[in-house]
């Protein structure tokens, strides 16, 4: 029988460095994985969309920049839009805030995890990867609270180790890994995708 | 009222209570204090109240309520965490644009024009109006209204003042926005501030005004209200809409924040676009 899955939902941080991080990962997720997917890449405040279309472009599932109170689906990820911290509303859809920065950034990294962690508690998955500043932790953190899956990329395997190192500092990680790791786990069958089916 | 979003299945307790503390938090300033948030951002209300109970070094949310019934004080700071005062002149310089090359001429058809600010924070963008009208030889039979729920900043907006630090950014976005004077011509410094000359504001009134809670208070030709919206619920958001539309004359216009729309509001029949990424539109008929 189907059991409900155990993961609902992925956010992933990222700062300097990220979009080559992101270049290389979201151009592995399948067109059917089974999870919204949920980005905050520090960006400079009057950039135009083009990390969102540059991403889309190499990749299967579909990639949007965010938009307001739009309800958050399977298959598409959710890029916050520069100048605005990206929230999740306890009926899974986005929210925006222009309030002061947080660790200097605007979208911050915490913000969208903290609220994502509210609204998904146990079945959310953080992944934090390269960044050099400390943001992002605190929301790591956070998630693990209210029950959720953390990966922090491999320091040694970040083009910018800061932001993975402090979060491992700050609260011990369920997985560190590297990114091929980290393309590996979300892959596999069990994680997010379900146990493979015996075959028909 | 009641509110079916807290009644998430998937919830544990710790974010249940929680869930269950700010909505009697809510109430409690809505029935005391007046003030509703009932139907804001729920995300965006929590992180702030939180914020707020940490600094205040509070157990939690149940203990805030307490204290803000019984001291005045306590909600007058919890008002001013929950008010988002982020803004600067000329913010988003592509919008003052628009207005200049879209919007400028059909006002100068208009005997006498009046805009409203909703939401005007501690004013920037209303000077930034002012400017913009009196380039385009506008301001003299412009009346501006603008207003704002937290009474500190409708008063730190009336005093034209503005810290010197952000001029140089500000000078920037002018000249972005399509400005060809000399900004400095607008103002005086201080030794770190910046006070506007006094033929900006002639034209200006600031009033307190909420918009869950108050009711129209003028007809107006256009009314400007960026990065309002988005703390609010679709709900609210399509009330507060509503409260523009009756404010609005036909042939008016609204300007909204650039990742705002009237697209899934009940008054969008009324409006044709006429600047889809900077969020202006005109009232097209009744």
């Amino acid at each position: 029988m189907n059991s409900v899955p155990a993961y609902q939902a992925v956010v992933i941080g990222a700062s300097s460095g990220g979009l080559h991080a992101l270049k290389k990962m979201l151009p592995a997720i399948p067109r059917d994985f089974p999870c919204p997917i949920l980005i905050v890449q520090h960006i400079s405040p009057v950039s135009e969309n083009y990390l969102t279309v540059i991403l889309d472009k190499v990749s299967q599932i579909n990639i949007k920049e965010a938009d307001e109170k739009e309800p958050i689906l399977a298959g598409t990820a959710y890029v916050a839009p520069p100048d605005y911290h990206l929230l999740v509303e306890a009926d899974k859809t986005l929210s925006f805030s222009v309030e002061d920065k947080v660790n200097y950034s605007r979208p911050s990294i915490d913000v969208l995890f903290q609220t994502a962690a509210d609204a998904y508690n146990e079945h959310l998955v953080g992944i934090l990867l390269t960044g050099a500043n400390a943001d992002g932790s605190e929301g790591m953190s956070y998630i693990k609270k209210r029950g959720g899956f953390t990966i922090v990329q491999d320091p040694a395997d970040a083009e910018s180790p800061v932001m993975p190192k402090t979060a491992i500092m700050q609260q011990e990680p369920d997985m560190i890994l590297t990114l091929d790791g980290i393309i590996e786990q979300l892959l596999k069958p069990g994680f997010i995708f379900p146990e493979k089916k015996s075959h028909q | 009222m009641i509110v079916t979003s807290i009644q998430n299945p998937d919830l544990d307790d710790d974010s249940l209570v929680e869930n269950v503390e700010l909505e009697l938090l809510l109430q409690a300033v809505y029935l005391k204090y007046g003030y509703d948030f009932r139907e804001y951002s729920r995300a965006h209300i929590k992180r702030r109240v939180l914020h707020y109970i940490a600094n205040k070094r509070l157990p939690n949310i149940s203990s805030l309520q307490h204290e803000l019934l019984i001291e005045k004080k306590c909600f007058d700071e919890l008002l001013q965490e929950l008010s988002i005062n982020v803004t600067e002149m000329f913010r988003g310089p592509g919008f003052y644009k628009s207005i200049r090359e879209k919007v400028a001429g059909l006002l100068k058809t208009y005997p006498y024009i009046k805009i409203w600010h909703a939401g005007c924070s501690t004013g920037e963008e209303v000077y930034s109006m002012a400017i913009l009208l009196k380039e385009e030889g506008l301001y003299d039979r412009t009346q501006i209204y603008a207003t704002d729920f937290n009474p500190r900043v409708v008063k730190s907006a009336r005093e034209a003042t503005f810290p010197l630090k952000y001029i140089k950014e500000y000078t920037s976005n002018y000249q972005k926005s399509g400005g060809q004077e000399s900004f400095s011509d607008y103002y005086r410094a201080t030794n770190s501030s910046v006070i506007f000359d006094r033929s900006l504001t002639k034209n200006m009134v600031f009033a307190e005004h909420n918009l869950v809670t108050d009711r129209v208070f003028a007809e107006v030709n256009m009314i400007i209200s960026r990065n309002v919206l988005i703390y609010f619920n679709r709900h609210l958001q399509n009330k507060v809409l509503s409260l523009f539309d009756e404010s609005l004359s036909t042939g008016g216009f609204l300007g909204l924040g650039n990742k705002e729309t009237i697209s899934f509001s009940d008054i969008a029949p009324k409006y044709k676009i006429i600047d889809a990424r900077e969020k202006i539109y005109k009232k097209s008929h009744e």
